[in-house]
């Protein structure tokens, strides 16, 4: 299968090497917002340099992300595919992220990431496929500049500071490596790590802490007792911004900003940021996870009505770049191309051959003795014989 | 150990309760946590949550966030801290959520929980327990169906056990938490649910360092543990039933202390022997198994002993799992393989 088959996004902002205007942005309150929750710039705050085309297209991968995940979980609920990490409330900052980056920058995401990977050209197809049990859905097309996703927590922190660090010694400073991770994964050993090892080398990478307010059962409040996250950066020397994580736009501006102070840093600026994007985790943590074992119902409140897809379609809708015709034409696009990527993933086939493919270049001869007694087995007993036995 | 007591001594008046595997565990635990203040089990979700499993489920309310303590999400702290509190006089147990997240406080396990003992020649031990769910067969996401239990076999100073039934898990839980060793307790995740048994209700503990013959067989002994055992007995009543076969199922429990004696013992008896474990073949548990056959019984063997095991490659994602993990159809073939050579 082509892993790669959603028409790629064409929203990228041009490379300027220049300040954006959105730098400007000044926080209302202690986390940088554009955005009222009735979709309304903010007094103070401006509009980010993106067109009505660019704003439109991150509506519509804001609405696809919303029915990806809704379809996502249905498909767990019919045994279509498995464990499922929903990110209802977590889009607006996964998009308006990936918006911000280049082609040529890297993003190095988590299990929860799936929007933020498809802003930046994976394809729903391939991500579903993984989530059907194969792990050709890792595999990311070769002009998409993205790692699979990471499940153990903090891991990639580190590794995404050492890519960052290989660009610039290699003299490529036009990339940049945007790293997420959740507001669990700041109690790790490897963030920590991580964060100071760019701030010592002082590599092109941006941090994102998609705080949604619980790692499964914990609090953030009990994972660390410092007040923010963003305040971990100053530990390290480097820059930390708090972003309203459920305003598009807003994060889109401290992401652009971050990006271009990666590429091209001004006299004495350094390079690496991390942002604390605040948001919240509306569904369980997984399909296998019950919040209401550690959660209130009305936890919530407050941060419901602050549904990112929502919020920039006020914005829009009192700008007059969305109409209830376009909007109306978006949804039935993202039906369709979540039905597409529904069918694609569900006409992927595989062969037990892959379980010994791809562990080193070439199998080990052990690895093709063991593909070679499975084949033979596979030959006389068939497939089914393979079902478990006494459970 | 003077402290053990089996639950077949205490005769047929015990009074026994029907649990899952998870739920014995559970048992286990708070029974122990009852019955000695210095125990605190302490981990991920483990409070509030009961678990992501639900191992732990309800302890919190019941012997409050005191004893039962949800942490940040660190593995190395986690059982670097248990360190700690196992010298300060507290008995923790430690849960990694997986197996497979437990990687970064493999560093606090080997280099220092296995040999705070000898390195202060005697002067300090660690009386922890480290729980891990491990084994695949429940279609999770990557990372979450390791086996690595060779890798910590592997560290003298630890001990190492794994149940395959609800009353060996509650036994072998107490005589972790009692043993004044570093014990990691590896659960078969697959088996959690999978079946109930009676379970004695009262406080009991199974011997570390002794495998139990799960049924007696002349022909062959198959040596397994954990999450394998279900199967192997599968296969044996099987063979049993269409030829005639009798296949000897030891469950080693105790994969660090092996238990040497039955199994140079059941090998003695049959003259051939398989090994079934879910882990990659290579530098797997059952290598040290064949092995050992080889030093204590090699003249007893009519048969080279087969391994049947996972492959030598990451556990796949689900779609591939059957053909990974050593099913039904592979043990008997392995079976037969030796029984016929
Ligand atoms: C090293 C490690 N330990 C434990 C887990 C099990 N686990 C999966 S997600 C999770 C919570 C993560 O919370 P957070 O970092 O806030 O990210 P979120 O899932 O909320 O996006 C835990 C404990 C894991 N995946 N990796």
């Amino acid at each position: 299968m082509s892993t790669h088959d959603d028409p790629k996004p064409t929203h990228r902002p041009q490379p300027t090497g220049q300040r954006d205007a959105e730098e400007t942005a000044s926080p209302p309150e202690d986390m940088v917002q554009v955005l009222s929750t009735d979709g309304e710039i903010l007094p103070g705050a401006e509009r980010p340099n993106l067109s009505d085309e660019q704003l439109l297209e991150m509506y519509e991968e804001l609405v696809l992300a919303r029915r990806f995940d809704e379809r996502a979980t249905g498909l767990q609920r019919q045994g279509r595919i498995s464990t499922y990490a929903p990110m209802a409330g977590q889009e607006g900052s996964q998009v308006a992220t990936s918006f911000a980056l280049e082609d040529e920058d890297w993003l190095v995401p988590t299990y929860r990431d799936h929007a933020a990977k498809h802003a930046h050209g994976r394809s729903y197809a391939s991500l579903l496929s993984h989530l059907r049990g194969y792990r050709e859905g890792y595999a990311v097309p070769d002009d998409v500049n993205a790692l699979p996703e990471y499940i153990p927590i903090g891991t990639q922190v580190p590794q995404a500071m050492g890519l960052a660090w290989g660009f610039s010694m290699q003299g490529e400073h036009d990339r940049a490596v945007l790293c997420h991770f959740g507001d669990g994964a700041t109690s790790t050993g490897d963030f920590h790590e991580g964060l100071n090892f760019a701030g010592v080398y002082d590599v092109p990478a941006i941090f994102v802490c998609n705080n949604n307010q619980w790692a499964i059962s914990m609090p953030v409040e009990a994972q660390t007792a410092s007040e923010t996250i963003v305040q971990k950066a100053a530990a390290y020397g480097i820059e930390g911004v708090r972003v309203d994580g459920t305003d598009p736009l807003a994060v889109y501006a401290v992401t652009r900003a971050a990006v271009r102070k990666a590429k091209h840093p001004a006299e004495g600026e350094r390079r690496p940021t991390l942002i604390e994007s605040c948001q919240y985790r509306l569904g369980p943590h997984s399909t296998a996870d019950d919040p209401s074992a550690y959660r209130d119902e009305d936890d919530a409140s407050g941060w419901e009505e602050r549904d990112p897809v929502e919020r920039l379609e006020r914005y829009l809708y009192r700008e007059e770049i969305l109409d209830d015709e376009t909007a109306e034409s978006i949804k039935d696009d993202v039906e369709d191309c979540l039905e597409l990527a529904v069918e694609r993933a569900e006409a992927v086939e595989t062969d037990p051959g892959r379980i010994v493919e791809h562990v080193y270049e070439e199998p080990t001869d052990r690895l093709r003795e063991q593909l070679s007694d499975l084949a033979e087995l596979r030959e006389r007993h068939g497939d089914e014989a393979f079902g478990e036995v006494g459970e | 150990m003077s402290t053990t007591t089996t639950p077949s001594e205490q005769g047929a008046e015990t009074e026994t309760e029907p649990l899952s595997l998870v739920e014995a565990v559970r048992d286990g635990l708070a029974g122990e946590l009852a019955r000695d203040d210095s125990v605190v089990v302490l981990g991920e979700d483990v409070g509030t949550n009961g678990g992501v499993f639900r191992a732990t489920e309800h302890l919190q309310d019941e012997f409050g966030p005191q004893r039962v303590i949800d942490t940040p999400l660190a593995e190395s702290a986690i059982v670097g801290s248990s360190i700690g509190l196992a010298l300060s006089g507290m008995r923790p147990v430690a849960e990694m959520q997986f197996m497979g997240f437990a990687s970064p406080a493999y560093d606090q396990l080997v280099s220092h929980a296995a040999r705070m003992r000898s390195r202060t020649h005697g002067q300090y031990t660690l009386p922890m327990v480290v729980r891990m769910p491990y084994g695949g067969g429940i279609s999770a996401p990557e990372h979450h169906s390791e086996s690595r239990e060779a890798a910590y076999v592997h560290e003298p100073g630890l001990k190492v056990v794994t149940p395959s039934t609800p009353t060996d898990a509650k036994g072998l839980i107490a005589a972790a938490i009692r043993d004044p060793d570093p014990v990691i307790v590896l659960e078969p995740k697959r088996l959690y649910r999978a079946f109930r048994e009676d379970v004695p209700t009262e406080s009991y503990t199974t011997p570390i360092g002794e495998a139990s013959i799960r049924r007696e067989g002349e022909d062959l002994s198959l040596f397994t543990w954990g999450s394998s055992t279900q199967p192997a007995l599968a296969v044996a009543d099987e063979l049993a039933a269409e030829r005639g076969i009798e296949v000897e199922v030891v469950d080693l429990r105790s994969l660090s202390p092996l238990d040497i004696e039955t199994i140079t013992d059941s090998v003695r008896k049959t003259g051939r022997a398989v090994v079934v474990h879910e882990a990659p073949k290579t530098a797997g548990v059952g290598a040290e198994i064949v092995a050992t056959i080889n030093e204590e019984a090699l003249y007893s063997l009519e048969a080279p002993v087969t391994r049947v095991t996972g492959l030598d490659a990451p556990v796949p994602l689900h779609s591939l799992e059957d053909f990974y993990l050593p099913q039904a159809l592979r043990i008997r073939e392995g079976v037969l393989e030796t029984v016929e050579a």
